[in-house]
């Protein structure tokens, strides 16, 4: 017998239905039948003012079955909604790359494969994602897990209640797949929440006790967040009310990170929904901070031509728009210099945990 | 005194010619002469050269050379030179000699209007004397050919069979397979060079006339004729026709491919002929018990009709040489140069020389053609006439194509014997004449028999599209091509080209070439001759071919090119190779272009209908899929769903190939204004 569905999951497998009895009714009608696939490129992507969000926007796209460029990729559509449909009925959640070996199998007696690489899965999934309007958690799909959490929060998840006061130096790693109905927020005394770039600079900031001292949650991303990162980062703002500050390298890349935290992603606009923060702030490092801090000159890495078209191309971001964020970038630009976390630690190597961050809160000396 | 003066000139001469010599020996030209040479020898000049010097001495006067010095006759010159007669090898010998003999035959059945019966049997005496194995390498055969022909009338055998240089067709203008009066005698010789045995003839001119049997040996030094047995045959099984028996030094093992495909390729240029073709077979490999020693194939008659009669024409003007101007003109029994001109020549009207005359000085008074014949100014001066002047092109209703229809009829034909053939996986009971058979990969089993006759149909089931045979279960397109006649030197010559594209045949291999002159199909010297030239210099990527630089296409195709000619220009006397003459080199590519342009469109359709054929292939096999996890998902069963689904693809991809086909019409009509364009003249 399959477990009992949440609500949530009764949806999903609705949605999933739905497109296939749509397909059924095109074939009955003698129609080719097709799907109506919202597009996902940067054409497609809205900024909202109004909402200060990514958005994506109304186009869509048919992908027809008997058409010979569309017809592998609505099989592969198909071979996708089915094995989440599966996952789903038997409470079960897999990777994108195990559900690319699931559906993975060589058709009829050819030589030919449903899928020959994940690269072909990974975006039929997303393609299914904005069609059925399900996020891929919904479909129980989770990408590669990473990220790490301590604060002063108890937790429960999926029935175990968990104390991130006490989860020693590696902290407690976020599960890729942190929904309401995994994961549940108890009893906290955090004031905010402090997204740390990288894992050295965050384990610096647990054993300096930074999160004790402070009061405030310290999550890493390893790099850009995945998904269960920002989207629980995104619930510990919109159900604790807790603000969010982020903590990056000054480098375009680093830019980069903080921007998706706070609008979401181009590629996977139609997630910001669930996953951005628009009230999140930037913290550093700033590309004034090296005078501000004196930092010396031989701690400063060369930007290179990458380096500086990212950074150029930022400048025209909607968010960026505001005329400090117009300065912060410029100075990178006109500069050409970029600074790591890690640079702060000449003036010590805990300045960053007992100076740098501190007095960045206690000025407001942030960015939005 | 006279003579004294002589003797002491000659004296002096002969010493002063000694000087010279030393100081050439002295300076060493030919250090390494044999004292033996010089001591032995019983020239004179010897003593000029002492035989201390270790040079070479002068061997022979003049004066002994002189009484060396004599007539060569031709069969002498061709004993040395056999290979220029196609007599290389005793493998080649073999086919040489079958193939004189066949041409002959078929030569004559068609001057006589006869549809051509005839029998082809090659016989291994050392299989039928119970060897029970094929001759392994070079052994004794026989070669027996023999039509059902006019015949030759009795006086007439031993110096058609016994001389070279003796024949009915050189010196005519007519299309025929024989032109020298070589051929058979040569073949007769070469017999009784390996074998010492003479060629055994037998004839009948007729149902009232005895058939004789003779044996002839040719006396090579004289180049003459010698019957050693003479006989009259009150009975004989034909009413009229030839029989010629050859004992020969020859090697079946190496030579029967020859043979094989030489035969096959004669029943495709000639598919008014019956042939029976008996070749011997070793106890391993025979296949019916009844047959010991010797099997036969039978290609049967594809068509009643013979071929238009080729008529006799008169030389064109355009291609006389100057010296064989002056020697017509000698030979002239007109009274003035006008009417040798007219009688001498085709298409010189009494207009037309008059024109000529016009243009010579000497042209208003009436002039005797024998003067020409002495007179070279003159000579030249007509001959330069006669370039200036514009004449109608020689009549082409000498020239007997084999035609559209035939050549198609006898490309399928042959094709049915490849591909019976490919199914045969032993090499010795199977023709494997032709690379194109081979290019087959062999089947496992060995087949039953050789192709019987009733296996063969002439014509196959109704094609499943314009230009294309549907053959022992594969489609091959065909497309044929006659060229309007055309003149080089003189010569009326007309080009035919056929292909056979598609079936089974590998892709990647260079195309096969058939050629032929007069019918007569040509095995060897492929790189030395114009025929392949032709095909060579013709762009076929412009027909969807590739073809790598300087070299025949490759792809699936089998490529016939016929030339028919009054005279075909052949580089040697074996008529292995088309000699490259920029004429006939133009009309064999414009004869490809045109059959390029058939195959073009054919494979731009063909691949149109593939690609249509593919997606609905691909479609079937997603539905599979698609209905299979709609199933799951909607609870259903996928039977029905799938039954829905290939019925929609049905209706969508019969829809989209219509729209498809009116897209390649028009497509289709633009390029014919083009085409118009960039073709010839005509
Ligand atoms: N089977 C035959 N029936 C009738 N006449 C024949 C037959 N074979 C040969 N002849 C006659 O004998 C002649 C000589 O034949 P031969 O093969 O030596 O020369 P050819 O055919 O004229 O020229 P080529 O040397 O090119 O073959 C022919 O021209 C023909 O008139
Ligand atoms: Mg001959």
């Amino acid at each position: 017998m399959a477990p009992r569905k949440d609500a949530v999951s009764k949806k999903t497998v609705a949605k999933i239905e739905k497109l296939a009895e749509g397909v059924l009714k095109a074939v009955a009608g003698g129609k080719n039948p097709s799907l109506d696939i919202p597009v996902r490129s940067l054409a497609n992507v809205k900024w909202s003012d109004k909402r200060r969000l990514v958005e994506l926007g109304s186009q869509k796209q048919k992908r027809y079955f008997f058409n010979v460029s569309m017809a592998k990729k609505f099989m592969q559509t198909f071979l996708v909604s089915e094995a989440c449909k599966e996952l789903i009925d038997s409470g079960k959640t897999t990777s994108i790359r195990d559900l690319y070996y699931v559906t993975k199998h060589t058709i009829g007696d050819t030589k030919q494969n449903t899928f020959e690489e994940q690269d072909e899965s990974d975006p039929i999934i997303e393609d299914l994602e904005v069609t059925v309007d399900a996020l891929r958690e919904e479909l129980h799909l989770f990408a590669a897990r990473k990220g790490s959490m301590v604060g002063p929060i108890t937790i429960v998840d999926t029935g175990d209640t968990i104390d991130l006061r006490r989860m020693g130096s590696g902290g407690w790693a976020v599960p890729s797949i942190v929904e309401e109905n995994i994961i549940t927020f108890k009893k906290h005394e955090a004031k905010y929440v402090l997204l740390i770039e990288k894992d050295a600079v965050w384990t610096r900031f647990n054993e300096d006790k930074f999160w004790k001292r402070n009061s405030c949650i310290i999550v890493q991303g390893g790099g850009q967040p995945p998904r269960g990162v920002r989207r629980l980062v995104q619930r510990l703002h919109s159900e604790l009310k807790l603000p969010v500050y982020v903590l990056v390298d000054n480098d375009p890349w680093g830019f980069y990170i903080y921007s998706v935290m706070k609008q979401g992603s181009i590629n996977l606009a139609y997630e910001s929904m669930r996953m951005a923060v628009p009230d999140a702030r930037f913290v550093g490092l700033s590309s004034f901070d090296k005078d501000k801090y004196q930092l010396p000159g031989n701690v400063s890495i060369k930007m290179d031509d990458g380096d500086n078209n990212r950074a150029k191309q930022m400048l025209a971001y909607p968010w960026f728009r505001h005329a400090k964020w117009q300065k912060e970038i410029q100075e990178m630009v006109r500069s050409g210099l970029k600074f790591e976390l890690e640079a702060l630690s000449r003036r010590g190597i805990s300045f960053i945990t007992e100076e740098y961050v501190p007095k960045k809160l206690k000025d407001k000396d942030w960015l939005e | 005194m006279a003579k004294a003066s002589s003797e002491t000139k000659a004296v002096a001469r002969g010493r002063k010619a000694g000087k010279p010599q030393l100081g050439l020996f002295e300076e060493g030209q030919a250090p390494a002469a044999p004292a033996a040479v010089v001591t032995e020898s019983e020239a004179p000049a010897a003593e000029a050269a002492p035989a201390a010097k270790s040079a070479p001495a002068r061997r022979v006067t003049a004066e002994t050379m002189a009484t060396k010095q004599r007539d060569i006759s031709v069969a002498e010159f061709f004993v040395k030179n056999r290979h220029l007669l196609g007599f290389d090898n005793p493998s080649k010998a073999l086919l040489t000699t079958i193939k004189e003999a066949v041409d002959n035959s078929l030569d004559a059945c068609e001057e006589a209007g006869i549809l051509p019966d005839l029998l082809i049997e090659v016989r291994d005496l050392a299989l039928d004397a119970g060897s029970g194995e094929l001759t392994k390498g070079e052994g004794r055969f026989v070669v027996v050919v023999q039509d059902n022909g006019p015949g030759i009338v009795k006086a007439q055998v031993p110096k058609i069979f016994g001389k070279l240089l003796y024949g009915s067709k050189f010196h005519r203008l007519k299309q025929s397979r024989g032109q020298q009066g070589i051929g058979i005698s040569a073949a007769a010789m070469y017999g009784q060079l390996t074998t010492g045995k003479p060629v055994r003839v037998t004839s009948r001119v007729g149902k009232r006339k005895d058939a004789h049997v003779f044996d002839i040996q040719l006396d090579t030094r004289k180049n003459e004729p010698v019957v050693t047995h003479d006989d009259t045959l009150t009975e004989w099984h034909q009413e009229h026709g030839t029989r010629v028996e050859l004992e020969i030094v020859a090697n079946w093992q190496q030579g029967q491919r020859f043979v094989n495909r030489y035969v096959e390729h004669t029943a495709l240029a000639n598919p008014h002929a019956a042939i029976r073709y008996t070749r011997p077979v070793g106890a391993a490999q025979r296949t019916s018990a009844s047959t010991p020693g010797n099997e036969s194939l039978v290609f049967p008659r594809a068509t009643n009709e013979l071929p238009k009669e080729a008529l006799e024409i008169k030389p064109h003007p355009h291609g006389v040489e100057l010296g064989a101007l002056m020697l017509a003109a000698a030979e002239s029994k007109s009274h003035d140069v006008r009417g040798f001109l007219q009688t001498t020549f085709s298409r010189v009207s009494s207009q037309a020389a008059e024109e000529i005359l016009a243009k010579v000085p000497w042209g208003k008074k009436a002039t005797r053609p024998r003067l020409l014949a002495s007179n070279r100014t003159m000579a030249e001066e007509l001959h330069k006439a006669i370039a200036a002047t514009k004449l109608m092109n020689p009549p082409t209703n000498c020239l007997s194509p084999i035609g559209d229809e035939l050549m198609r009829k006898g490309l399928v034909s042959f094709l049915s014997v490849i591909e019976s053939e490919g199914d045969s996986g032993d090499e010795s009971t199977q023709l494997d004449l032709d690379s194109a058979g081979m290019k087959k990969k062999p089947g496992k089993a060995v087949k039953a028999a050789a192709p019987a006759p009733e296996a063969m149909p002439a014509v196959p089931d109704a094609p499943a599209e314009e230009g294309v045979e549907k053959i022992k279960g594969h489609n091959y397109f065909i497309a044929t091509v006659t060229r309007p006649p055309k003149v080089y030197r003189g010569n009326p010559f007309q080009v035919e080209v056929g292909l056979a594209y598609g079936g089974s045949w590998p892709a990647d291999k260079t195309i096969e070439l058939f050629r032929f002159a007069n019918r007569v199909p040509l095995l060897f010297q492929r790189g030395a001759c114009g025929i392949t030239e032709g095909i060579v210099s013709t762009d076929w990527r412009n027909y969807l071919l590739s073809q790598p630089k300087g070299s025949l296409p490759v792809g699936p195709m089998a490529l016939l090119v016929h030339i028919a000619s009054v005279w075909v220009p052949f580089t040697s006397e074996s008529k292995e190779a088309v000699a490259h003459y920029p004429d006939i080199l133009k009309e064999i590519q414009l004869a490809a272009q045109e059959c390029g342009r058939k195959l073009a469109t054919f494979i731009r359709k063909k691949k149109a209908a593939d690609y249509q054929a593919q997606r609905r292939s691909i479609f079937e096999l997603y539905i599979e899929e698609v209905a299979a996890a709609i199933g799951k998902i909607t609870d259903r069963k996928p039977g029905p769903i799938k039954r829905e689904f290939l019925k929609v693809a049905h209706q969508v991809t019969m829809a989209e190939e219509e729209e498809g086909r009116a897209q390649d019409e028009s497509r289709d009509a633009k390029p014919k204004a083009r085409r118009a364009a960039e073709t010839e003249e005509e």
